[in-house]
């Protein structure tokens, strides 16, 4: 007889933690973009995606909101607003 | 979401730079990894039962034993021929490597395994509450070494982990900082390429131990570079081959970033003590850009 | 065929036969004898294993369970202060379920420091998990390596397993040992197949926080699966019988027991005197015999209740204590008894051979004195009374 002992691997993606936001999140304004990728990078939730110049988005499901990206972004491309306001 | 090894949905504090330094670290070393985990934030927050951030093979049993247990995974590799194809890194916060799991550790670099062992260094005991460990940092203000009307905070500086584990004679040993991501990333690289025992010892802020907003993250990791008190150092077959050179400036403008050492800031005579900590470094290492 | 052989050369050639991938440990008298040959066997080419020297028991046992996790068979051993350094892993090995097959040379725990035999170092880690099988001599020594493999890797089980076997006395002593053959040994103990394991190509989590939504599952699996293993045990050692001709019931024997009135517990080599015991109080006429528990954990209460419920008085002889307590195996016989209908009259519980104080014949007949209608709670035998007169005031 077994009880827990193993785990499938990747399965914290049933953990939305996008609901931890509380204060503000990143609006990537997908304007200044050179896909420099810094904040596909310095993302603590590796949330952050995209390709060509001005496509770069984070997975709000996930997303903190600890603000990281939009400090590194060096296009300042990568805005903190207010949770809860629209796009 | 760009990389399935280490995974959204863990539940580290918002803007850790632990969990940010592992996935970075998992990133460089890639698929064809085993992970021997000590007991800590990253074990906690990465594998809270029945959710699991990693995407490759991963183990952690106690608090002390990771660099024993990938020991034993390596030699299990060893024996079934899939060593050169399988990276095995071992690791753990810094209470679990200078204190703790130092025994262990200095068994497995003496050893000579070919493993990765993985510091991250977030400057004391933090999965319990934030208490000293022998990387704590001096006067910091930690659970277990707070400042008083007899004491500045914490009483020692932080114990040389990189030269003990050069002192082993080991292959390959580095410090880096989620602040350099590529530096990061190309030393993890670097480290696996070479057969033998190597450790990564990764300065990762931690925002609710060092009390700082979570944005600041990569701004204090980088404060702290910049003014001498975490050397980025490099280490190839037991010489120094790089380091990261600055342009010093005062320690005060690191310190103040940081709840930990805000009873230092009216105390001109302490934070000289710890100036001179960041000056020792910085010759020590040869840190300065204007020596070049 | 055959041998003399030194116990801890038995099992280390034993271990050879069993085909661990990896083997650590670190020194402690009496265990050294066991992996210096396995250290040599390995040097010489004749096993194909890693021997990992390391700092400290508790990596050795932490190299075990990284091996044993990456789905390759393992093996370690050691003694007192070495298992008690171990026991954090011990218990992790056990809560991992991770089938591992440990030696104890059992020694006694200091202070003060005695390097000499009791059984204080394993029944104090009763609770961690593990399937424990005591050794009377040397062939049980070997013949429960391999029966431990066995129950260990069955996926029913994924238990770890710890042989204990007296130190000095089985360790450094020399007997004649029917010692398996490899073609033996690989009919009855096939490849280790893990159920679950580190695996890039196939990717697991093992070791994660459980919290008080699945944490107490976890424990009443392994529960349960001891109280399976009480029926697996004597199946897997009636197919090692058939194999290897050598009969075991794996949980407990019975010595002279069907006519006795008066009978010893005992586990491991002191079993082999009180044999000798009885058969020259049987020669006299007296109705004596023993119950040897060979299975500490798991603990074959019905077994023992049924093999000791026509008998008037019962002594149980150990080699551990629980300070402040009842002695530990006669405590649990006393308590698998209450409630029963049919139990012995007279349970009393006995000490001997702390610290390596021979149990001679003479102690064992002193136990029989003793067993009568007062029931003694903790007797020591042998017991010099003068050594007690010291006084630090």
């Amino acid at each position: 007889m077994f009880g827990p002992l193993v785990v499938k691997p990747g399965s914290s993606k049933k953990n939305k933690t996008g609901s931890w936001r509380i204060e503000t999140r990143p609006k990537y304004l997908q304007k200044e973009c050179i896909a420099c990728k810094l904040c596909v990078a310095i993302c603590p939730e590796g949330c952050v995606a995209g390709g060509e110049k001005n496509t770069y988005h984070c997975d709000y499901d996930y997303c903190k909101g600890c603000g990281l990206c939009a400090f590194i972004c060096p296009k300042k491309d990568i805005e903190m607003v207010k949770e809860g306001s629209k796009e | 979401m760009s990389d399935m090894h280490f995974n959204s949905g863990h539940t580290a504090c918002s803007g850790c730079g632990q969990s940010l330094g592992a996935r970075l670290v998992l990133e460089a070393a890639g698929k064809n990894t085993i992970i021997a985990n000590n007991t800590g934030c990253l074990e906690v927050f990465s594998t809270k039962y029945p959710q699991s951030s990693w995407g490759v093979p991963w183990i952690h049993s106690l608090f002390e034993n990771a660099a024993a247990v990938a020991s034993g995974i390596e030699s299990a590799l060893k024996y079934l021929g899939k060593k050169d194809s399988v990276n095995v890194i071992a690791q753990a916060g810094d209470g679990g490597t200078a204190d703790i799991g130092l025994q262990a550790l200095s068994g497995m670099l003496e050893r000579g395994h070919d493993i990765l062992y993985v510091c991250y260094d977030n400057e004391a005991y933090m999965n319990t509450g934030i208490q000293r460990s022998g990387l704590t940092p001096f006067d910091s203000n930690t659970t277990t070494s707070p400042p008083g009307s007899h004491s500045m905070g914490n009483i020692r500086p932080k114990k040389p982990m990189p030269e003990i584990a050069l002192a082993h004679g080991i292959p390959y040993v580095a410090t880096a900082s989620v602040a350099f991501v590529k530096d990061l990333q190309r030393k993890v690289k670097k480290a696996i390429s070479i057969k033998g025992p190597k450790y990564i010892q990764i300065h990762v802020p931690c925002p609710l131990g060092w009390r700082h907003q979570p944005n600041l993250t990569v701004p204090v990791s980088r404060a702290a570079i910049e003014c001498g008190l975490y050397p980025i150092i490099e280490y190839e077959f037991g010489k120094l081959i790089a380091v990261q050179r600055i342009r010093q400036k005062p320690v005060e403008e690191y310190l103040k970033l940081q709840g930990r050492f805000k009873h230092l800031m009216k105390n001109p005579d302490e934070i000289k003590k710890i100036q001179d900590i960041a000056d020792n470094n910085i010759e020590k290492y040869g840190l300065r850009l204007e020596s070049q | 065929m055959k041998q003399f052989f030194e116990g801890s050369h038995a099992v280390a050639e034993t271990i050879r036969l069993c085909k661990p991938g990896v083997i650590s440990a670190y020194p402690i008298t009496p265990q050294t004898h066991i992996v210096e040959d396995l250290a040599k066997i390995v040097a010489d080419g004749r096993l194909n294993s890693q021997f990992v020297n390391v700092e400290s028991e508790h990596s050795a046992a932490s190299v075990v369970l990284g091996g044993v996790a990456a789905g390759v068979r393992s093996y370690t051993a050691t003694s007192s202060q070495g298992l008690l350094l171990m026991a954090e892993v011990i218990f992790n090995i056990a809560g991992m379920r991770l089938p591992l097959v440990l030696t104890c040379a059992n020694r006694s725990v200091s202070a003060p420091i005695n390097i000499w035999n009791d059984q204080q170092d394993s029944v104090s880690l009763r609770d961690a998990g593990w399937i424990q099988l005591y050794a009377e001599n040397i062939q049980e020594a070997v013949d429960f390596h391999i029966i431990g493999y066995r129950i260990a890797e069955d996926k029913s089980m994924m238990l770890p397993v710890m042989v204990c076997m007296d130190g000095f006395i089985l360790t450094h002593g020399i007997e004649t040992v029917d010692m398996p053959t490899q073609e033996q040994v690989d009919k009855f103990l096939p490849p280790y197949k893990a159920l679950y394991k580190l695996d890039v190509d196939d990717p697991v989590t093992l070791g994660a926080l459980v919290d008080p939504e699945s944490y107490m599952e976890t424990r009443f699996a392994i529960h349960k699966t001891h109280e399976e293993a009480l029926s697996l045990i004597p199946k897997i050692a009636a197919d090692f019988s058939k194999s290897f001709g050598r009969t075991y019931n794996g949980l407990i024997e019975k010595y002279r027991l069907d006519d006795a009135d008066r009978v010893i517990v005992a586990m491991g080599s002191v079993c082999g005197t009180i044999k000798d015991v009885i058969d020259e109080l049987r020669s006299k006429g007296k109705k004596v015999g023993l119950l040897k528990v060979t299975s500490y954990r798991p603990f074959p209460a019905a077994a023992i209740c049924d093999a000791l419920k026509d008998v008037s008085k019962v002594a149980v002889l150990e080699k551990a204590l629980s300070l402040g307590a009842l002695m530990p195996l006669a405590t649990e016989i006393k308590s698998a008894f209450f409630g029963r209908k049919k139990s012995p009259k007279v349970i009393s519980s006995f000490v001997a051979g702390l610290g390596g104080r021979d149990i001679t014949k003479q102690s064992v007949k002193d136990v029989f004195r003793l067993l009568t209608a007062k029931e003694l709670d903790g007797e020591f035998i042998d017991l010099k009374p003068e050594l007690l007169k010291e006084n630090y005031e």
